[in-house]
């Protein structure tokens, strides 16, 4: 009796489990599959978001089409311009983040210094911060420094992100001390053992700051509407979070297209971000 | 020879330094010093020192004190769900599901995902011409203004466990993970009960972690005001105006003050938090 009540909670549980992954999966799929709508099913569709027409709620499209994409692809490049602004927004930030981090990881993890602990300290807090309170003791910075309207504004800041600093010092320390002062004996250079043996005993370390940091930063919001000053310099993020209902055929390709460079890399190092997340908690 | 040993300490300190440099300019120029410029700014008015007249006129102020309000509101709401739920999830993907892989890939997913691509479902699902008022509508019950009324605030929670669950559920089974089988080999032995495997065993042993938990888990509700923009614009229902909105209005107003004494609120929040964590760590390493 005891037994057969057990395994129905477990039932449960499964239940619970399978209906939680479909809702955790089902924003993609329907923008995936809207993609492929014609344009006149999605004013048929949704006209009623834009006040007129009927609301009709549906995953798979009459009659699938590649209308959107090609009009994405062929006739405005602007979109594509948008993803290429994006793209160099996050690679340009994710390589300052990752050669920062890999030199000065070493420092905070490696090296007893003075105020290291305050300095490291002042890291963790500024990690935490919500963007709007930087963004707004930075925003005079920037202008000073002539930085704002450039995309620099975001890239050079966003290099120097506590998280990545955080995350490599972590990662960092769990390698052994004896290694070092192994290869110290053998007569390395400091240069030479972060390079040949802290780099390359870091490789997971590192790839989850990749994909991490990746994510993040594909994702800028908030940043690039303050700091950039026209708005055909904007990411296809800031682009996605402001389309309006008009143009909703394009934006479902617009937003598949946004979800694609972050879906990928999360398929191919998946156990890059979820070391990364247990790296990064403080113990 | 003493001496000797002393210098060569002080030259491994320096090459740390120098290593940290990077990071330490980068932080300062870019982090510290507008910080400190900005907490400067919050006690004058003007070219004037008024002391704390900001921070009265601030904290008095009716928006202010709503926004601080939502924002602490949304966090005791969110964050002790979002642990419950988590935790229930790791529990079971915990014990050797066969799928538990699988499953926790399915999770975390939401959070590799940028919000602003799959806003426009959301913004489907909750239009007051949406789908779930269409829905409602089919099954006779009243329609709702999900984005305009109170509700917002649960559709706020609801994005903020859908996008964040999966981190905390990492973190819950790696604690899980770190417990070892002994421990409840014993309790197997002795006679214990599920829940006193439960009560004894596993709660005390994640308990570390939990601190960490909930600092993430805060951190990552700040997080939310992005969901909260991006579905509802600079002057959503008043359920859910947080102190980012009210920063980034007085932002867009120029209304340094206010937005300097703001900040300092919302920093004064999260230094507590993490005072908390370090202090614990510091005595636990000893002062090292």
């Amino acid at each position: 009796m005891k037994k057969r009540k057990r395994s129905w909670g477990k039932l449960l549980g499964q239940l619970a489990l399978i209906l939680c992954a479909v809702a955790a999966l089902f924003p993609v799929l329907f923008m995936v599959t809207h993609s492929f709508f014609s344009g006149s099913e999605i004013t048929e569709s949704y006209g009623a978001l834009s006040g007129s027409g009927e609301m009709r709620f549906h995953l798979i499209p009459d009659r699938a089409t590649l209308e959107s994409w090609a009009e994405v692809f062929l006739l405005s490049p602007s979109y594509l311009m948008k993803f290429w602004s994006s793209m160099l927004l996050a690679l340009g930030t994710v390589a300052g983040q990752v050669i920062v981090s890999a030199v000065s990881g070493y420092g905070f993890a490696k090296f007893r210094f003075p105020l290291r602990r305050v300095l490291y300290f002042t890291v963790v807090i500024l990690m935490m911060m919500p963007v709007q309170v930087l963004m707004v003791s930075q925003y005079p910075v920037l202008q000073k420094l002539g930085l704002l309207g450039s995309y620099w504004a975001l890239i050079i800041p966003g290099a120097f992100g506590a998280f990545g600093i955080f995350l490599i010092t972590q990662v960092y320390s769990y390698i052994p001390d004896e290694l070092l002062e192994a290869a110290k004996i053998d007569g390395a250079s400091h240069l030479q053992i972060l390079l040949r043996i802290v780099v390359p005993c870091s490789k997971m370390g590192i790839a989850s700051l990749v994909v991490l940091s990746f994510i993040d930063n594909w994702n800028l919001v908030e940043q690039p509407i303050v700091f950039l000053k026209n708005t055909w310099q904007y990411p296809l993020s800031v682009f996605l979070s402001q389309i309006n209902e008009s143009r909703l055929d394009v934006a479902f390709v617009c937003g598949v297209l946004a979800i694609l460079p972050t879906a990928l890399l999360y398929l191919f190092m998946k156990d890059a971000l979820v070391s990364g997340i247990e790296n990064a908690s403080l113990k | 020879m003493k001496k000797k040993k002393l210098t060569l300490r002080q030259k491994e300190s320096l090459t740390g330094f120098l290593f940290a440099l990077p990071a330490i300019v980068g932080t300062v120029l870019f982090f510290l010093l507008p910080f400190v410029l900005n907490f400067a700014k919050s006690f004058l008015k003007g070219r004037r020192f008024v002391f704390l007249d900001n921070y009265i006129d601030v904290l008095g102020n009716e928006v202010f004190a709503m926004s601080a309000w939502n924002t602490l509101r949304f966090l005791l709401a969110a964050v002790p769900l979002i642990l419950l739920l988590s935790f229930g999830a790791a529990l079971l993907l915990h014990r050797g599901m066969r799928a538990s892989a699988f499953f926790r890939t399915v999770f975390v997913f939401p959070m590799v995902l940028p919000v602003c691509s799959v806003i426009l479902f959301f913004d489907i699902l909750f239009a007051d011409a949406g789908a779930m008022n269409g829905l409602f509508t089919a099954l006779g019950l009243p329609v709702v203004q999900w984005l305009d009324s109170g509700w917002a605030f649960w559709v706020l929670v609801l994005l903020y466990i859908w996008k964040n669950i999966g981190y905390d559920i990492v973190l819950f089974l790696a604690a899980l993970n770190s417990i070892t089988k002994v421990f409840y080999e014993a309790a197997d032995i002795e006679g214990a009960s599920g829940w006193d495997k439960m009560r004894y065993v596993t709660l005390p042993m994640i308990r570390p972690h939990l601190v960490f938990l909930v600092v993430i888990s805060v951190v990552n509700g700040f997080k939310a005001f992005r969901e909260a923009y991006i579905l509802c614009g600079d002057y959503p229902h008043e359920s859910i105006y947080m102190l980012q909105h009210y920063i980034n209005n007085n932002f867009q107003n120029l209304n340094y003050q206010k937005l300097a004494v703001g900040t300092i609120v919302i920093f004064l929040m999260i230094l507590a938090m993490v005072l908390l964590i370090f202090l614990g760590k510091w005595r636990k390493e000893g002062g090292k």
